[in-house]
């Protein structure tokens, strides 16, 4: 059946695929929440000119499959001389920062609307509440604002975590060595699929798994009530004045 | 260069969209099926049936689609021939369906377990109360009533679905976006063809979202 010697051969090659792995995940993660809080923000504005553009640039990214995302900025970008004479073309010529660009211009658009409906849930009473206070508008979004959203966007927000992590498979599509892409290399020298491909699939299953395991106890920890953690896992309902208690 | 657009290029793209939307569609019927079956199994199963579904969905989602693509392409050739001792190339298509099936059921499985636990009680046992077998409860009173609910999430599986058909392209099948990659390398201009592969996966997508819209908005006429 299933050759062990070639796995052990393979698994510290795919060890490395998956540091490769490991990176592009941070890096897209990061770049796609640096974008997704302002897109969040545009998309619930009232200004048609804010929340227009970040409608449409989420309703496209969403419509096209991340993989032509990825071609479109590898090969698409340096099909124009000015990209190519360009100060940033080390950047779009190199497939590690492509892969980073593209996914993490997707991961933007998928964190933007767990973002915006996350902010969108905060209880407008509290909001007037703080001001009423004298807050101001940033110290109402720093103070009360912010902390509920990130409590409402975390379970939504792991489900992006682990997406992404194996949404960074599509880099090895433009050569780059990640756990896929190793396992790829490992397959064309050895032709076991089996051996190779299980074992990668067996590392993605361990970090994957383990990786929602604890953003789920982190999210315990974060919530409203954590003496209690069956209560804290309930929805955040605060008691407003006028409306009557089920 | 517009006529060479019209004939031939153009042509070559949308029969690639006509393969991706048969992949997909060819897909979405097997994949429902094995939903469906995932999903009762992980109610109304026995014990072993029920932990396997849940394994089954657990590894599925815990894993990259593009393992799950090379493991049943690379590995059917493998088995292939070795069962019949001569090199055997493994269709595309096939592949790419079987695998985009297997996938597509581990997330619509747990949507229709949800929309099946929805369904009320009261319904089961005024089905059994009227004599009707198990087997005519589930199909006649209970997934009627369990489509609509799942409705929702079914429809988003599939554009995920139509999404996900790009990944075929890596195992040589000749749809949409290989098309693109082909004619990007006789042309020259990967931008424009990907730009065009693009809106029309948007088109796509949009109609399909639409659709799925609409028979939300229908199957919930009466409901309040």
């Amino acid at each position: 059946m299933l050759d062990f010697s070639i796995m052990a051969d393979a698994l510290p090659k795919l060890l490395k695929g998956a540091g490769m792995t490991g990176r592009l995940s941070i890096l897209i993660l990061l770049l796609g929440m640096m974008l997704a809080v302002p897109l969040a923000y545009a998309r619930n504005a009232k200004s048609v000119w804010l929340h227009g553009p970040a409608s449409i640039y989420i309703l496209v990214i969403r419509g096209i499959p991340s993989l032509l995302q990825v071609f479109i900025v590898y090969y698409g970008l340096g099909q124009f001389g000015f990209v190519r004479n360009s100060v940033l073309w080390p950047i779009f010529r190199d497939p590690f920062w492509c892969v980073i660009i593209a996914l993490g211009l997707n991961s933007a658009a998928y964190t933007a609307e767990i973002v915006a409906g996350a902010l969108r849930q905060v209880p407008k009473g509290l909001v007037e509440a703080a001001q009423a206070l004298g807050l101001s508008w940033l110290q109402t979004q720093r103070k009360v604002t912010i902390p509920l959203a990130v409590r409402a966007a975390l379970p939504a927000y792991e489900n992006e975590i682990i997406l992404t992590i194996k949404a960074t498979s599509l880099a090895s599509t433009i050569t780059l060595l990640d756990l896929t892409g190793a396992a790829r290399l490992e397959v064309s020298n050895t032709f076991a699929p089996y051996e190779v491909f299980l074992t990668a699939g067996a590392i993605y299953f361990s970090i994957t798994t383990s990786l929602s395991w604890l953003l789920r106890r982190l999210e315990v920890r974060l919530s409203a009530d954590h003496r209690n953690e069956e209560r804290s896992v309930k929805e955040f309902q605060p008691v407003l004045p006028g409306v009557p208690d089920h | 260069m517009t006529m060479e657009w019209v004939s031939g290029y153009g042509l070559q793209l949308i029969f690639g969209a006509v393969t991706t939307l048969s992949v997909a569609l060819v897909a979405l019927v097997v994949g429902t099926v094995l939903g469906i079956s995932l999903g009762t199994a992980k109610i109304y199963g026995a014990k072993p049936l029920r932990y396997s579904a849940e394994a089954y969905t657990a590894v599925v989602r815990g894993v990259p689609d593009l393992i799950v693509i090379y493991l049943i392409y690379f590995g059917g050739t493998v088995a292939l021939t070795k069962l019949t001792g001569e090199y055997v190339d493994i269709n595309g298509f096939a592949a790419g369906v079987a695998a985009l099936a297997f996938i597509f059921a581990a997330y619509a499985g747990d949507i229709f377990r949800g929309a099946i636990g929805q369904v009320p009680r009261g319904q089961t046992e005024a089905a059994h109360a009227l004599g009707l077998s198990r087997r005519a409860a589930f199909f006649r009173i209970i997934l009627p009533q369990a489509w609509r609910l799942a409705l929702p999430g079914f429809g988003n599986l599939a554009i995920i679905l139509i999404k996900q058909t790009s990944l075929i392209s890596v195992i040589g099948l000749e749809e949409l976006l290989r098309t693109s990659s082909v004619i990007s390398g006789a042309t020259r201009q990967p931008f424009l063809v990907y730009f065009v592969a693009a809106i029309l996966y948007l088109i796509i997508t949009s109609v399909v979202s639409w659709g799925f819209r609409n028979a939300g908005i229908r199957s919930n006429r009466g409901f309040a």
